[in-house]
């Protein structure tokens, strides 16, 4: 029955015509709400009673060793992976747990791979093109035409990651550096309210390591970002407030010279990186 | 025909054996001629009692001359008036042979012998008679069959004789088998006793007195006969359902034997061999061939197949990887054609080079047959022997992946190649191992369906399509999931089929799968976690 | 509608495409030239049996285009195409076959003749309407449609894809096959449909109706074929494309990837069916071995050969695979299988792109040669 009403309720289709700022109400708080949140794999507690808050407009940092869960929680968020019991919630009207990935995706959540995801057969323009926040229905999307203010926009975005010589070259040609930026890019396209990266320089030079820090710290404010990241200087050179996950749940949040002086975080993390 | 031959070589045995005393033999002739005589000079309505004496008379050859009777082969020379066994009454003129010493008498014209006549209530008679006889046998399993041949036969002349037996009878079978019979009798004079004694019994001739006894004028007797129809009913029911179920394992264990090289090669390779269906009919052709070599010893030629299938198979499977599959890492849809190739060629090889017909595979004695749990349920063998081999097989898979070395590789490689390769793995050595054992246990799956089906160049094709339902039904890479799923899928076949039909069935069993995989995409069993979704 | 349109036209501003259009329709004037104006004795005459033979050729063409839209730009390996095809064709076969009218073995002027052989006193519910062309043409678009609508929905929604897909899909044609086999469900059984007479009123013996059938085949391959590319030029190409290669990711743009591949799906069944609808009045009958599922993944090594992803390369693989079929069964049929295997093999192993991938190989520059690879290594 329920599969009938999605064919037939025009009203959800019309969810795709929504602006792409989304409605998520923020007045009462933050954009990002996980609240006792458990997952397990064949008995494998892979988030354990996770609590975690995100602000309007924040920029956070999550750090962890490996298997910490970190990017579980990515794929609860996005709707990849569900949890076994707990609470997300999107601003304070949008539950989650109730909704797939497009959905979660057209409400204004944006997500680099930890591994760089992009369209390889795809030109970095027509990458760029796919992302663009517009109505991604059927029949929209057959029918699109790319309007001079699309072109522009995407142009801003080639500028801004730098890959503007590339535009019409596969993707699949590029450094993996370049991915990397071309998958930023393709958020920026996508206009998001929270915007999750995962691993965003693994693989970059020094220089572009800056370059993303410069353009991650700028879209705060503006846009909720997420980061987890492994390597600790780039942490540093961005973080305002971290969160330090283990085993699933939260071991400590605070600012970066709070939790690395942490006892607790210099056991379980810092002491075993550093 | 041969009985007579025996029956024949036994009087002349005998003759020859106690040819000093033939003296004593003449007085019995002479006893025996006049008992024939009488009996083809008798009315049907004193034949009766001419056939008891005869029965009675204890001389050997009684026997014989009442199965002759019975099957109008008895007759006497019209010249001579000597009776005599008929041997072939084919043709114009007949075999015959003396009814007294067996001695062949050579042909004559039928037109030169008098059949005895005889009549159906007559040949009912000689089976009773017969039986009687035979309940006397040195062998259980004749004394058995006698006994299973009175069911319903018997008549108030039998009575004394057969409980005489049944005190005698040292058998439980047989006795049991007497007692019903007896019972079946007590019955049909109306007494309600009996009914207790058949209230248990699956035996049709039971079954079909109580339900004449059901219909009886007697209120008492007919409640009680309904009373254990019903009881019986429900016997039956559950014998019913546990031949169903034995249908079911035993296509369910075929379907497991021929999925679960499958799931192997697709689980820790992630490789679709479209062409595990055409090693399968390897390993039943090379049941055929083994038995073509050893001609008249279809056991020791099954025994020996069952290496020689496996040898067979994974050397193709080994062939097939080192030629095309290895050039096709990681692309498992092109995998699935170049594959899928290879079994028409196989297939078209298989119909130029042995024929395009099927083959027939002998099956061995001693899997031939079948056992008799009860009246109403018996259990063919060569299903049980499949069933026997495929739980073996699964056993012996499950023993190399968890406890070999070899095992611990092969998980190691599907769960994390490039890690298993970095630790000294060759992924390589590994690959070429499993396929040579998904191939090796599809040679095995031949073997065993050569001895339940036909073997022929389509024979892999018909199993291919059941063998991947099996393995997206079970989860792939779970070899516990093949298990289940087989076995789970023959079931439900076997119960749909007496219903809906065999196509239909089928048909049904295929659109529940497609179904099933909205609500479990990853099948029974599926592997979980982060790793697991590619 | 006038962006509609757009999408539609886009392809006749590509090269390949006019080229394709101006080979199809020299071809389909030649043929008609050869085959009118050519004296019968000539040696350039082009009968009235090849004439249908190629006719058929356009229809497998047509198919293999239909089988590459989903396999070459969604990455959905459908093995059931064939299915569609099929229902398509007995669609057609079903207006045929009222057609006969009281022409038929028994003279029933309502029943076909296996009916009245089976000793049905009625039409089935499902028969009625049939009697009507414009009724029998819908349904072969519907017909297709919505098995592929229905089946897409199930498996796209629960998101199988890759093999497990493939292998559903191949499951779904054998069924179907099983199915169509049995007398019950009113289809003829084994012996399909066939003895057809006329097809909206011309005979479908004579050599004019043949003629224009393979013409209409020609132009309705014609007419597929802009409209797969106007499909794969759009956005919504680019879509299935990201589709194919990250699923994922395409999800978490914000797209409906399982809407994205159930249009897709559903359009590429509607083609085939169209082409199982011209494909019966030329042969002459339609049977259940059309739902083999050899049949269909005949088809998609008929695109494998040619070259996924081109479109033109499907039609090329259909006719050359095709062509050789008819040669080889004709000289020797045993060789055929033996043939037709070794083609599964040596496309897949040496010839990954097909012989559109060597034609594309001098034009193009090496960039994109490593995307395939890189495609199926994600998939």
């Amino acid at each position: 029955m329920s599969m009938f009403e999605q064919l037939t309720n025009r009203e959800r289709v019309f969810e795709f015509l929504e602006p792409a700022q989304s409605p998520v109400d923020v007045r009462h708080g933050p954009i990002l709400y996980m609240e006792d949140v458990n997952v397990s794999f064949d008995g494998f507690h892979a988030i354990n009673n996770l609590n975690l808050t995100i602000d309007d407009g924040e920029l956070r940092c999550i750090i962890g060793p490996n298997g910490a869960g970190k990017t579980t929680m990515m794929d609860i968020i996005t709707g990849k992976t569900r949890p076994d019991n707990g609470s997300v919630w999107f601003g304070s009207r949008h539950n989650l747990l109730t909704m797939n990935e497009p959905e979660i995706a057209s409400l204004g959540i944006g997500r680099k791979f930890q591994k760089p995801t992009v369209f390889e057969a795809l030109t970095v323009f027509e990458n760029l093109e796919l992302a663009m926040a517009t109505n991604k229905g059927i029949w929209p999307t057959l029918t699109a035409i790319l309007k001079p203010e699309h072109r522009d926009r995407i142009g801003e975005v080639l500028e801004t990651i730098k890959l503007e010589p590339l535009s019409n070259k596969p993707a699949g040609i590029l450094s993996h550096g370049q991915k990397q930026w071309l998958e930023i890019g393709m958020l920026l396209m996508q206009k998001p309210r929270l915007l999750l990266v995962d691993e965003p320089v693994a693989g970059m030079t020094e220089q572009e390591m800056e370059r993303t820090a410069e353009l991650l710290t700028s879209l705060a404010g503006k846009q909720s970002v997420v980061v987890v990241e492994h390597d600790m200087g780039f942490v540093r050179s961005i973080a305002r407030k971290v969160t330090v996950l283990h085993q699933g749940s939260v071991l400590a949040e605070g600012t970066m010279d709070q939790v690395s002086n942490d006892p607790e975080v210099i056991k379980v993390y810092l002491g075993e990186e550093a | 025909m041969s009985i007579f031959r025996l029956l024949a070589g036994l009087v002349i045995a005998w003759c020859i054996a106690f040819g000093p005393s033939l003296a004593t033999a003449q007085v019995q002739d002479d006893a025996a001629q006049t008992l024939l005589q009488r009996l083809v000079e008798a009315s049907n309505a004193e034949r009766t009692a001419v056939l008891k004496h005869i029965s009675e008379s204890g001389d050997e050859r009684a026997r014989g001359w009442l199965e002759a009777f019975s099957a109008g082969k008895l007759a006497t020379v019209k010249e001579s008036g000597a009776t005599v066994l008929v041997l072939n009454n084919v043709g114009r003129n007949w075999n015959i042979a003396s009814a007294l010493n067996g001695e062949d008498m050579g042909k004559v014209s039928r037109r030169d012998l008098a059949t005895v006549r005889v009549n159906n209530s007559l040949r009912k008679e000689v089976e009773g008679l017969l039986a009687v006889i035979d309940l006397a046998a040195q062998n259980p399993d004749v004394r058995l069959a006698a006994a299973r041949d009175l069911l319903g036969e018997v008549d108030g002349a039998l009575v004394a004789q057969i409980e005489q037996r049944a005190q005698v009878e040292d058998s439980t079978a047989v006795r049991d088998m007497l007692t019903t019979a007896l019972a079946i009798h007590q019955l049909e004079q109306g007494d309600v006793s009996a009914v207790e004694t058949l209230s248990g019994s699956l035996n049709a001739n039971a079954r079909a007195a109580l339900n004449n006894a059901s219909n009886s004028d007697d209120p008492v007797l007919a409640a009680a006969a309904v009373k254990a129809l019903e009881s019986i009913e429900q016997k039956l029911k559950m014998n019913r359902a546990a031949e169903t179920l034995y249908f079911g394992l035993s296509l369910g264990s075929v379907l497991v034997l021929a999925a679960i090289g499958l799931a192997i090669t697709f689980g820790v390779m992630g490789v679709i061999n479209m062409a595990h269906g055409e090693l399968i009919m390897l390993g039943a052709y090379t049941t055929w061939g083994m038995q073509q070599l050893f001609p008249g010893q279809p056991g020791l030629a099954l025994i020996l197949s069952i290496p020689a299938g496996f040898l067979v198979a994974a050397l193709a499977g080994i062939a097939i990887e080192r030629s095309v599959i290895q050039y096709l890492k990681g692309r498992p849809l092109e995998t699935l054609l170049a594959t899928f190739g290879i079994s028409l060629i196989l297939q078209q090889l298989v119909r130029t080079l042995v024929s395009p017909l099927n083959r027939s595979v002998v099956t061995p004695e001693w899997m031939s047959g079948s056992i008799m749990i009860n009246e109403a349920l018996s259990l063919t063998l060569n299903r049980l022997y499949v069933i026997g081999f495929a739980l073996v097989v699964f056993a012996g898979l499950m023993l190399i992946m968890r406890k070999t070395r070899l095992g611990l590789e092969v998980r190691a490689v599907t769960q994390n190649r490039a890690m298993a390769r970095s630790m000294g793995i060759k992924a390589t050595k590994v690959d070429i191992l499993t396929f040579a054992l998904g191939s090796g246990v599809a040679g095995l799956a031949g073997v065993a369906l050569s001895q339940i089906t036909n073997v022929g160049p389509n024979l892999g094709q018909n199993y291919i399509i059941d063998s991947f339902m099996v393995v997206v039904f079970g989860g792939v890479g779970n070899l516990w999931g093949t298990l289940v799923a087989g076995l789970t899928l023959g079931t439900i076949n076997q119960v749909l089929e007496p219903w809906a039909g065999a196509v239909l069935a089928k048909i049904m069993v295929l659109v529940m799968i497609i179904l099933f995989i909205q609500k479990r995409p990853k099948g029974l069993f599926p592997q979980k976690g982060r790793a697991a979704e590619g | 509608m006038a962006s509609s349109q757009t999408w539609l036209f886009r392809p006749f501003q590509e090269r390949s495409t006019q080229i394709f259009l101006g080979v199809l329709f020299s071809a389909l004037v030649l043929v008609t030239f050869l085959h009118l104006f050519m004296p019968q004795d000539s040696a350039l005459h082009v009968s009235a049996y090849t004439v249908t033979l190629l006719g058929k050729y356009l229809c497998y063409a047509l198919l293999a285009v239909a089988v590459d839209l989903v396999w070459g730009y969604l990455g959905i390996l459908s093995l059931g195409h064939g299915a569609f095809f099929a229902l398509g064709g007995y669609a057609m076969g079903m207006y045929l076959m009222r057609q006969i009218g009281d022409r038929g073995t028994y003279g029933d002027p309502l029943l076909p003749d296996f009916m009245v052989f089976l000793n049905w006193q009625e039409l089935p519910w499902y028969w009625l309407g049939f009697d009507m062309a414009w009724f029998a043409f819908i349904m072969v678009l519907l017909a297709p449609g919505l098995l592929a609508l229905v089946f897409g929905f199930l498996a796209f929604r629960s998101r199988v894809t890759g093999v497990y897909l493939s292998i559903i899909t191949q499951a779904l044609t054998f069924a179907l096959m099983l199915a169509f086999f049995r007398n019950e469900m009113g289809f003829g059984g084994n012996n399909g449909l066939t003895d057809f007479r006329d097809i909206l009123g011309f005979n479908l013996r004579s050599d004019a109706t043949r003629l224009g059938l393979f013409i209409a085949t020609g132009v309705a391959l014609a007419i597929g074929y802009v409209i797969c590319r106007g499909i794969v030029t759009s956005k919504l190409g680019r879509v299935s494309i990201a589709c194919r290669d990250a699923e994922a990711r395409t999800r978490f743009l914000g797209y409906r990837v399982e809407r994205v591949q159930l249009f897709v799906f559903v359009v590429s069944a509607m083609l085939a069916g169209v082409a199982g609808a011209l494909y019966v009045p030329q042969v002459g009958i339609i049977n259940p071995s059309e739902f083999s599922p050899l049949f269909s993944i005949e088809i998609v090594v008929w695109v494998a050969l040619g070259g996924r992803a081109t479109l033109y390369g499907a039609v090329i693989g259909a006719i050359l695979v095709n062509y050789a079929k008819t040669v080889f069964t004709g000289v020797m049929p045993d060789a055929w299988l033996f043939a037709l295997g070794a083609l599964f093999v040596l496309t897949t192993v040496f010839l990954p792109k097909g012989i559109a991938g060597l034609l594309q190989k001098d034009r193009k520059a090496s960039a994109t040669d490593d995307a395939p690879a890189a495609q199926e290594a994600t998939a």
